[in-house]
C-alpha cells in the first residue's frame, strides 16, 4: 500500500530519527511512504485568520498532490499534522478560502479538500492495527515503563482533528502496549509543553514542561513519548534534576522491530 | 477594529455565557493581564485598545484547550490572536527579530520552533 507522505523540515534536520524510523517500521508492514516532491515547509503554526492566504498555500500545495494521486497523506510531527489538517478543513468548508486559494494556484486543477490526512499513529491503529503490530515485535520492551505524551496539536480541536478523545486519549498507550512497554497513567498528558512561547520567555516554557516531566516521573515513568520535536525540545529543556528520556514514538518504534540502527545520528 | 477582528477570527462573542472554563483551563494564566474570558468580553465590549497594549497575547501558547472546553464553541484563542495579528499588522516593528534568535541557535533546537515563533510574532 502507498501513502504520500509529509515528512515536515524539522524531520529533515533535527528530528531525522523521527523520519527515518517512521519510514523503516512502515515498511515491515509493506507501506510505502512516497515523500510528496518539493514540499515545503507547513508554516509551524496554523493560520487560523479568516484573511491569511498565503500562509495556507504550501500546505494546499501538498495536499493537492497527495489528491492528484488520489493517496491518503500520512504526516508524522504533531505540528504539521495540525497544520495541513485543518488547512484541508479550511478549503473543504470555506467557499471564500477554496475560491481565493484555486484562483492563486492553477484553476484548472482544483482542490476542494478531498484529501484524507492521517497522522502515523493513526496509520498505525487504523490501517495496520495494533495486534499485527504485536505480532511482528521481535524485542518487545519489557514492561519499561514509559509516559505518553500527546501535547496539544494532535488532539485539539477534536471536532477538527478527530485524532482520540481530546481530554483522556488512548493511542499512545495502545502502541506502547503493542510493543511490550507499560504505559504510565499521568495527569498532565495533553497539556501544553509551552510550544513556541519558548522563543518569547524561556523560563516559562521550561515551567510547563518541567511540570508535565514531573508528573509522569511521580507516577514511575522511565521514559516518555512524543511525535512532536518541540515538545521534545521543551520537555528536555525544562532543567529538571535527573530528568528522564524523551524519544520519539518511532524510535522505541524500531527498537522493538529490531530496526533500529546501532549508529545513532541526531 | 472591533469589526476586523470579528471577521478575521470569524468569532461570535455573544455566544459567550461567562462560564470561566478557558481561563480557569488556561495554561497561560499567570503570565496574562487579560485571561481568556475577558479577551471574549472586552472585544465584545469595544473595550479593545488596553488589549493591545498589554503582552497578555504573546503568552498564548496556542494549546486550544480554551476552544475544546468551551461549552458554547466560542473560541477565545481565536480572538487572543486575531488581537495578537492586528497588532503586528499595524506596528512598524516585530516583536521578535532574527538578532534576537542568535544565542538560542544551540544543536538541540528544532526548526519548528523558528518557524512557529517568527509566524506568531514577526509579520
Amino acid at each position: 500500500m502507498v501513502y504520500s507522505y509529509y515528512p515536515g523540515c524539522t524531520l529533515k534536520a533535527k528530528a531525522k530519527k523521527l523520519d527515518r524510523y517512521a519510514r523503516d517500521c512502515a515498511q515491515i508492514f509493506e507501506i510505502e511512504l512516497e515523500e510528496i516532491e518539493d514540499w515545503q515547509c507547513c508554516g509551524g503554526v496554523y493560520p487560523g485568520m479568516a484573511d491569511e492566504l498565503a500562509t495556507r498555500l504550501s500546505p494546499v500545495r501538498a495536499l493537492r498532490e497527495a489528491g492528484d494521486k488520489k493517496q491518503d497523506l500520512v504526516t508524522v510531527c504533531s505540528a504539521c499534522h495540525h497544520v495541513l489538517k485543518r488547512v484541508n478543513e479550511d478549503v473543504k468548508t470555506s467557499g471564500e478560502i477554496r475560491r481565493k486559494i484555486n484562483a492563486y494556484l492553477e484553476p484548472e486543477n482544483g482542490y476542494e479538500g478531498e484529501t484524507k490526512v492521517i497522522h502515523y499513529l493513526e496509520l498505525l491503529r487504523d490501517r495496520i492495527g495494533f495486534d499485527r503490530i504485536r505480532e511482528k515485535v521481535k524485542q518487545p520492551l519489557n514492561g519499561k515503563k514509559i509516559a505518553p505524551y500527546y501535547g496539544c496539536l494532535l488532539l485539539r480541536p477534536y471536532e477538527v482533528m478527530n485524532f482520540d478523545d481530546p481530554e483522556n486519549p488512548s493511542i499512545m498507550e495502545e502502541f506502547l502496549l503493542a510493543i511490550g512497554a507499560k504505559p504510565v497513567h499521568y495527569a498532565l498528558k495533553n497539556e501544553c509543553c509551552g510550544g513556541y512561547v519558548t522563543m518569547e520567555d524561556e523560563e516559562f516554557a521550561s515551567k510547563k514542561s518541567s511540570s508535565i516531566m514531573e508528573a509522569a516521573m511521580d507516577r514511575g515513568a522511565e521514559g516518555m513519548i512524543t511525535a512532536c520535536p518541540l515538545c521534545k525540545y521543551n520537555l528536555e529543556n525544562g532543567g529538571l534534576k535527573d530528568g528522564i528520556p524523551v524519544y520519539y514514538f518511532t524510535e522505541l518504534f524500531a527498537e522493538a522491530l529490531g530496526v533500529k540502527e546501532q549508529e545513532e545520528e541526531t | 477594529m472591533r469589526e476586523e477582528i470579528l471577521w478575521i477570527s470569524g468569532v461570535n462573542p455573544l455566544k459567550c455565557m461567562k462560564c470561566g472554563k478557558c481561563t480557569a483551563s488556561c495554561p497561560a494564566f499567570e503570565k496574562m493581564e487579560y485571561h481568556p474570558h475577558q479577551f471574549v468580553e472586552m472585544v465584545q465590549n469595544n473595550h479593545i485598545t488596553p488589549l493591545l497594549e498589554s503582552e497578555s497575547q504573546y503568552y498564548c501558547m496556542s494549546c486550544l484547550v480554551c476552544e475544546e472546553r468551551c461549552p458554547r464553541g466560542v473560541k477565545p484563542q481565536k480572538l487572543i490572536e486575531a488581537v495578537q495579528v492586528l497588532k503586528l499588522r499595524a506596528s512598524e516593528g516585530n516583536r521578535l527579530k532574527p538578532q534576537d534568535v542568535a544565542n538560542r541557535l544551540d544543536p538541540s533546537l528544532p526548526q519548528q520552533a523558528l518557524m512557529a515563533a517568527f509566524r506568531k510574532y514577526s509579520r
